[in-house]
């Protein structure tokens, strides 16, 4: 998660100035979603947010519905819906590998061109047809392979 | 509400009285494919192409082609 973070800003920095990052999108896109801290999210109480902690400590039966809502976000910042819900960073990543793929294929394109000699001749249509031919006259694999394949007697394959 | 006291011990001794039979069987099962299925071809194909392997004519062939380095083709 944090390479697609970096991947995001190194190409928006470098090439393009808005990648997926609408701050909605970016909002999604990065869940920073602490579940080991059990620090309450909000830690600064107003003065109505202290009076209903002071509610809290009596019998839970007299807060109504909004009340209870109000102390669940009050330590949580996400519901367990919200920090279950799925992103788009998918499409992000696979966006950047497919990228970064391309770009290796221009490079393994360059090297053939540039770097690459020629391939050995024995890998030519004639030196393989008299390679083949070898390989019939000595018999390789004749139970279930090579030249099982062969028709010795109308020297073709069968 | 009460409910019954689950099963404490003996889970491990439970998992492979069921599961090691099984086991057991579908790897015999596994042998006794391969076995059918592609030893007993190989070896069948192995003893009809022995049955009537000439290997004198074979041999033959096989200089007249010049493969060896030993025996050149006849007729030099």
């Amino acid at each position: 998660m944090l390479a697609s973070h970096a991947l995001v800003r190194g190409l928006q920095s470098g090439f393009w100035r808005r990648v997926s990052t609408s701050s909605a999108a970016w909002a999604t896109h990065t869940h920073n979603v602490d579940v080991v801290d059990y620090v309450p999210f909000v830690r600064n109480l107003s003065a109505e947010q202290k009076k209903l902690k002071e509610k809290e400590k009596g019998s839970w039966t007299q807060l109504t519905k909004e009340e209870k809502l109000a102390l669940y976000r009050l330590t949580h910042e996400l519901s367990y819906a919200e920090m279950r819900q799925g992103s788009k960073e998918w499409m992000t990543v696979l966006g950047g590998i497919f990228i970064f793929l391309g770009f290796t294929g221009l490079l393994v394109w360059w090297q053939h061109v540039y770097v690459y000699g020629d391939v050995p001749h024995t890998l030519s249509q004639e030196s393989v047809a008299q390679q083949t031919q070898r390989m019939i006259d000595m018999r390789v694999n004749p139970v279930h392979g090579f030249s099982n394949k062969w028709d010795y007697e109308k020297e073709q394959w069968k | 509400m009460s409910l019954a006291k689950p099963a404490m011990r003996g889970l491990l001794a439970k998992r492979l009285r069921f599961h090691l039979p099984i086991a057991f069987g579908l790897s015999l099962v596994a042998a006794a494919a391969f076995k059918f299925a592609v030893t007993e071809p190989r070896k069948q194909a192995y003893a009809d192409f022995y049955k009537h392997y000439d290997s004198t004519k074979e041999f033959n062939a096989m200089r007249e082609a010049g493969v060896f380095e030993s025996v050149r083709p006849t007729g030099k």
